[in-house]
């Protein structure tokens, strides 16, 4: 994973609550058995809409993206995350994140900033104003900045790291072999397995 | 302090706690489908890694799949490499699998629990948001992305940071017409799609131990939909009753019940949250607008967006009634429909069929509309016909589909087209879920079946 320390870009508002993984990419869009090419798929529907944000010239460099509260909704889908990666988003700022969504995006190395909703309120008033505005994601600092305003947000540590470093979680967790192995050693006999099947 | 039943469970599966990193935790057992393990399947190829345990997975195939013409090949060539990249990588990595045609096929939460592979105080996840299902019999079960698929394929394990615990206490008795399909979205609708993120919730109460093990699916089922990965039911004699019979019930079978009394939450185990619903207050619940929340008891009208306070929700029930084509004030039961879906892992299992069959049976359904019916997996079909409910369907006018995720998801061929407007049993009313521009309205079997006789959505008591 590629390492993630600092972003600067400019940023669209998405002024939409429940943002759901269906309105991210639709199940249609989820056929292929790649992990790349699924930009098309994102927004499909909103994006029919000439008038849609992502359709605006104005945006069409941008790399983060503020949307409104509860943002990744609904299904485990980590095609939503690859979607909004393949388009060129590094950054989505959000109130609230549905927990697969967060979880699948800081695996990923999507980061998702967590602000208060009336820090994105003026957040999208800034961007709305100006299309070019730089804000800038300080992942070492924990904070967002832009123009005169800087604001902290919350990452734990363990992820902020495994971001910072580019660290992928399977080699981490294949550190811990010998412990995986003493806990098989004491599961109980009479848990289920699916071979030999049984019928 | 006593502990919680989701507390017990998780510390029973911790492989390795430090302080300041998430606990890794053992997967008892790992369910796998087409749409979210192929670049799963890839990192291991690239990466040259074995599937640790492909005695602990087990894969079907149900979201691309048609329920129609089943032993034709898949007609879209997208959704057939899917398939068969899936059956590819199963034989490649040694993965049992279920595959169309089988008896055993079907959707992987039906397909989990008939086999009896889904047991209590088990760990239980999917590249599925609607794995909490398994949390009817007391295991601890939440949907993953691919990455974490992939991680559990590599190392059976996950690492994870510890929800909070929230109780849902339905105490009461439910109406005659009145199910667990009205229990959950009475709930969502109560705490919100957001009011469950970063809990496990354990349902409780007098009402949910009346409840049916099906019953009980339906409810855990859900649990995604007001966001929390997670939703439990401590097991009783009913669940041990299920498993019983099943395939791959423990052979020692005393010994799992002598561990399995001993999951639910200690009477003095501290919830960080508690909500009490009456059941006894409850009716027949339908969706009115584009998320699960947005629910009422089907007797209202559908809601004006001006009385709404809150602007952000104000907003939204704007433009789910305008997406949603309704009128405020419009009585709910006024509300035309042109497909009923009876179906999916919230309500495809056998209970599910019966009960809509019930409705349905020595009556025919309103030229206005039509109905799929397609159970949850091919062996929820052979059952249903061997009761003659099939028959009964068919000549009610509904057509007979073999098992899939079907209209739940557009994904295979059964969709809304444009506009169409469904009443359907499954889990999400989001714009566009059961097809581009479609409309949904969730629904239990039982108004769904009274709805597919009037035209209109309606309970069993309008008929």
């Amino acid at each position: 994973m590629e390492k993630f320390i600092t972003h600067v870009g400019t940023a669209i508002p998405l002024r939409r609550s429940n943002v759901d993984t269906d309105q991210i990419i639709p199940a249609v869009y989820l056929k292929r058995v790649t992990r790349s090419g699924f930009e098309d798929g994102l927004f499909a529907a909103w994006r029919k809409d000439p008038e849609f944000v992502l359709n605006q010239e104005k945006f069409r460099d941008a790399t983060i993206l503020v949307a409104g509260p509860d943002f990744g909704t609904g299904s485990s889908r980590e095609h939503a995350v690859w979607a909004l990666q393949n388009y060129g988003f590094k950054i989505v700022i959000s109130s609230r994140f549905a927990d697969i969504f967060r979880g699948n995006s800081l695996k990923g190395g999507l980061l998702t900033v967590i602000l208060p909703q009336d820090v994105i309120e003026s957040l999208w008033v800034a961007i709305e104003e100006d299309s070019t505005l730089l804000i800038t994601v300080d992942l070492e600092a924990r904070t967002v900045s832009y123009g005169d305003v800087c604001v902290p947000f919350e990452l734990d540590d363990y992820s902020r790291w495994r971001l910072i470093e580019g660290l992928d979680d399977i080699g981490l967790t294949l550190k811990q072999t010998d412990s995986i192995d003493e806990f098989e050693k004491i599961r109980p006999s009479y848990k289920p397995v699916t071979l030999p099947i049984r019928g | 302090m006593g502990k919680t039943l989701a507390e017990k469970i998780w510390q029973e599966h911790v492989v390795r706690q430090v302080s300041g990193e998430p606990d890794l935790l053992y997967i008892d057992l790992h369910l796998i489908h087409e749409v979210t393990s192929p670049q799963a399947f890839d990192g291991l190829r690239l990466a040259n890694r074995p599937v640790r345990r492909p005695d602990l997975t087990i894969a079907t195939e149900d979201h691309n799949v048609p329920t129609q013409n089943i032993d034709q090949p898949i007609a879209d060539p997208v959704s057939k490499l899917q398939v068969d990249t899936l059956r590819a990588n199963c034989k490649e990595f040694g993965v049992r699998i279920h595959s169309l045609g089988d008896a055993e096929q079907g959707i992987v939460h039906v397909v989990g629990p008939q086999l009896g592979l889904t047991q209590p105080g088990m760990t239980i996840v999917c590249g599925d948001s609607h794995t909490s299902t398994h949390g009817a019999f007391g295991a601890l079960a939440f949907g993953i992305g691919t990455s974490e698929v992939e991680h559990v394929l590599a190392t059976q394990t996950l690492p994870l940071v510890r929800s909070k615990t929230m109780a849902i206490n339905v105490e009461g008795t439910l109406k005659p017409g009145v199910t667990a399909k009205d229990i959950i979205l009475a709930i969502i609708a109560k705490i919100g799609t957001g009011g469950g993120q970063g809990y496990v919730l354990e349902y409780r109460g007098s009402a949910i131990r009346a409840l049916s093990m099906e019953a009980r699916m339906t409810v855990c089922n859900m649990s995604i939909e007001a966001g929390a990965r997670a939703g439990l039911i401590a097991p009783d004699e009913k669940t041990y009753e299920y498993i019983k019979a099943k395939p791959h019930a423990p052979e020692d079978f005393d010994a799992a019940v002598t561990y399995w009394s001993t999951l639910f939450s200690d009477a003095d185990a501290q919830f960080d949250v508690e909500i009490d619903i009456d059941a006894n207050l409850l009716e027949p619940f339908v969706t009115w607008g584009t998320n699960p929340a947005q629910g009422l008891p089907l007797n209202a009208n559908v809601p004006n967006p001006a009385d709404i306070s809150n602007p952000e929700e104000r907003g939204a029930a704007e433009r789910a009634l305008a997406y949603m084509g309704l009128t405020a004030g419009t009585p709910l039961k006024e509300i035309a429909i042109d497909t009923v879906f009876l179906g999916s892992c919230t309500n495809g299992r056998i209970e599910d069929l019966r009960s809509a069959a019930k409705i349905l049976d020595g009556k025919k359904i309103s030229s206005t509309l039509r109905m799929l019916v397609v159970p949850g997996s091919a062996r929820v079909r052979l059952q249903a016909e061997s009761e003659g409910l099939d028959k009964v369907f068919i000549a009610a006018g509904a057509e007979w589909r073999n098992a899939g995720c079907s209209m739940c998801l557009g994904m295979n061929p059964d969709q809304l087209a444009v506009g169409e407007r469904s009443a359907s049993t499954s889990n999400r009313n989001f714009e566009g879920r059961q097809g581009k521009g479609g409309r949904t309205h969730l629904v239990s079997p039982l108004v769904a079946a009274a709805t597919a006789i009037r035209g209109t959505l309606s309970s069993p008591a309008d008929l």
